[in-house]
């Protein structure tokens, strides 16, 4: 990580906790968890399942708060503030990328796109229709922009999905098992995807439980029980366009 | 996020429902129409009852038999026999603030005429009375004074009694035979039609009151005695004239209670508006109902909706919608549907109360009640849009994301 250490840190957990009460008893989904993720990184956070790996995404995502410790999204603590000032936050530095999408049904690819925009003041409806014209481009869907979300292939939905997190221009993308839905050669489309964002120097966090993933990222992080137990930087990151040129060609029908 | 980016969102979600929208704007629609149509057939019915009574002369004084005190009992009016020829024969000497005056007695009975019969009201009257009615003969004349001095079988009859027993033929100069004494057809009434209370005012036979009191009930009282005050302002001194005529005439001491009462049309006008106002609220208030319940239905759509889109609520909470706009947004859907529903609604009513005169029923909408509509419209879409909205608002975003 020492060569990182010039990038401003986007993202600081300084022994951050969360426990659950579930009846009488505690859960502690994570049970001291500190690291840093510096701007233009591209992050894989996997775990098994139990491993606090949902619970950590919640955190970064500014949707929950630690039980304790401190997490500083872009240099700002989050743990005290209230849920509408997560809101105004998450609004500002964070582009969410689900595993099923979640795009408005019988919605325009560029309305996805424009959504989170919405509930930004500074946008009026023209900027926010050319900065969601630009995501679309950005990932490949210029020529897509009115197609209704019912009317995607998979793939295609993950495209809009990831041009809506980007539409806001935020500190960091994060991405919940991106690529779980989509067979291996969407997939892979959609690796080479993040891979040309982290090369533009987007700072992306991808959650996920498939540690072939973790090949084309530029570290990785291995949760168990709600700790860390590996972070490895990888020197040998693998080309996911290679990879998809690779895969069989597939069969027309 | 501006209120315009609310109201694009939120009539987004309106639109991509478009039947569920609707079905819950149906019950707005009918509510909002009923309360129209309701108030507009209460407002109506006031109005031509009023024309009704200003038809039969506003200036129209009715004095009855009543308030009468035997030993502490009070007295049904209607078997008192406190208006006596005296007392007409005083009101005639005196009277400045009348005009016309004519003592009235009434029976019901059958009528005949060859093999057809019918049932019908004599009306015992004086030769003033068409003037006090404003009534006018269209075939034949009236009786004379004459006719009434000598209790003369005659009489006149409305339009009805000759369809009925006639059957086209000529009724001037036929005798006709009520409660089986021969009365002589002299004139026939101009039609009147109905009233508002849907009484036939041409099934009527008027005869001297005198030849109804000798002859057919032989009794020796008025049932009333109608009188037309020289104008409809002077109808309060008239009444007071009269009273003092009558007090004498009855020899009622200082301070004793009046044994007669004395109505103008003016009053009965306003009890009538009184009456119908009250009618208006009530059938307004029956209507308000289905408004209340379409405001339920309004609430139970919503709550589905808000269920079923956990998930998007879920992912405008992820990019930044707070719980605050969440809660606007679809309050601003409840009360576009309702408000919706209210214009549709007052569409509606406007129309069935245009189309209402048609079928004979008499309709007025009167402008505040579309403006209470709408007004109700908002408040409905506030309240039942309120507890749906809170419940979208409260969700937790981790949750709400995930929801399948």
């Amino acid at each position: 990580m020492k060569e990182e250490n010039n990038n401003k840190a986007v993202i600081e957990l300084d022994n951050v906790k969360r426990y659950f009460h579930v009846g009488s008893e505690v859960v502690k989904a994570l049970r001291g968890v500190s690291f840093k993720i510096y701007e233009g990184e591209f992050v894989t956070i996997q775990g098994t399942s139990g491993s606090g790996k949902s619970t950590l995404l919640n955190q970064l995502g500014c949707l929950d708060t630690p039980t304790s410790g401190e997490y500083y999204l872009d240099g700002v603590p989050v743990r005290k503030m209230s849920k509408s000032q997560r809101a105004h936050l998450r609004n500002k530095k964070i582009g969410f990328i689900f595993q099923n999408y979640n795009l408005l049904a019988n919605t325009t690819a560029v309305e996805n796109v424009e959504l989170p925009l919405m509930y930004n003041n500074k946008f009026n409806s023209r900027q926010r229709r050319e900065a969601a014209i630009k995501a679309l481009e950005a990932v490949g869907l210029g020529d897509r922009l009115y197609h209704k979300s019912n009317q995607m292939s998979g793939g295609q939905m993950q495209r809009v999905a990831i041009a809506r997190a980007l539409v806001n221009n935020p500190a960091v993308l994060l991405a919940d098992e991106a690529t779980g839905n989509l067979d291996t050669r969407t997939s892979f489309e959609v690796l080479v995807l993040f891979q040309e964002l982290y090369k533009q120097g987007h700072t992306i966090i991808f959650v996920t439980h498939n540690p072939e993933i973790a090949e084309y990222s530029s570290r990785n992080i291995y949760l168990r029980d709600g700790q860390i137990r590996e972070d490895t930087i990888n020197t040998n990151i693998k080309s996911a366009a290679e990879a998809l040129a690779a895969l069989p060609k597939p069969v027309d029908d | 996020m501006n209120i315009l980016n609310l109201f694009k969102v939120s009539l987004r979600a309106v639109a991509s429902n478009k039947l569920r929208s609707f079905l819950s704007m149906l019950g707005i629609i009918i509510g909002v129409g009923a309360v129209i149509t309701m108030m507009s057939i209460g407002q109506g019915s006031k109005a031509s009852i009023r024309e009704e009574l200003a038809k039969q002369g506003t200036n129209l004084l009715t004095i009855r038999p009543g308030a009468d005190m035997r030993g502490g009992v009070r007295r049904d009016p209607a078997q008192m026999q406190t208006l006596k020829p005296a007392d007409y024969e005083a009101i005639m000497n005196e009277k400045k603030y009348v005009t016309y005056v004519s003592p009235e007695v009434t029976a019901s009975g059958q009528v005949i005429y060859g093999n057809s019969n019918t049932t019908s009201s004599m009306y015992g009257e004086s030769t003033d009375y068409l003037k006090i009615k404003q009534w006018d003969v269209q075939d034949g004349d009236n009786f004379t004074e004459e006719d009434v001095r000598k209790s003369a079988k005659v009489c006149i009859i409305g339009k009805t009694i000759v369809d009925e027993l006639f059957n086209g033929a000529d009724p001037i100069g036929k005798n006709i035979r009520f409660k089986s004494i021969p009365m002589k057809v002299i004139g026939v009434l101009k039609s009147k039609g109905y009233n508002s209370w849907g009484m036939d005012q041409d099934n009527v036979i008027i005869a001297p009151y005198t030849c109804v009191m000798k002859r057919i009930s032989a009794q020796t009282y008025y049932g009333s005695i109608v009188c037309s005050a020289i104008t409809e302002e002077m109808s309060d001194h008239a009444i007071e004239e009269l009273t003092d005529i009558l007090r004498r005439s009855h020899k009622i001491k200082e301070g004793g209670i009046d044994d007669f009462t004395i109505r103008s049309q003016a009053e009965m006008m306003e009890t009538m508006s009184t009456t119908m106002d009250t009618v208006t609220m009530i059938l307004g208030i029956a209507a308000g109902f289905s408004l209340l319940i379409a405001g339920i239905g309004i609430m139970n759509i919503m709550l589905v909706s808000v269920t079923e889109r956990t998930k998007e609520i879920g992912l405008r909470m992820a990019v930044g919608a707070t719980g605050l706009v969440i809660s606007i947004q679809f309050l601003i859907e409840s009360i576009f549907i309702s408000l919706t529903g209210g214009i549709f609604g007052v569409l509606l009513g406007v129309g069935a109360s245009s189309l209402l005169p048609k079928m004979g029923m008499p309709s007025i909408v009167p402008a505040w009640s579309i403006f209470l509509s709408f007004g109700v419209c908002v408040v409905i879409g506030i309240l039942f849009g309120y507890i749906p909205a809170r419940k979208a608002a409260n969700m937790d975003p981790i949750d709400a994301i995930r929801h399948e």
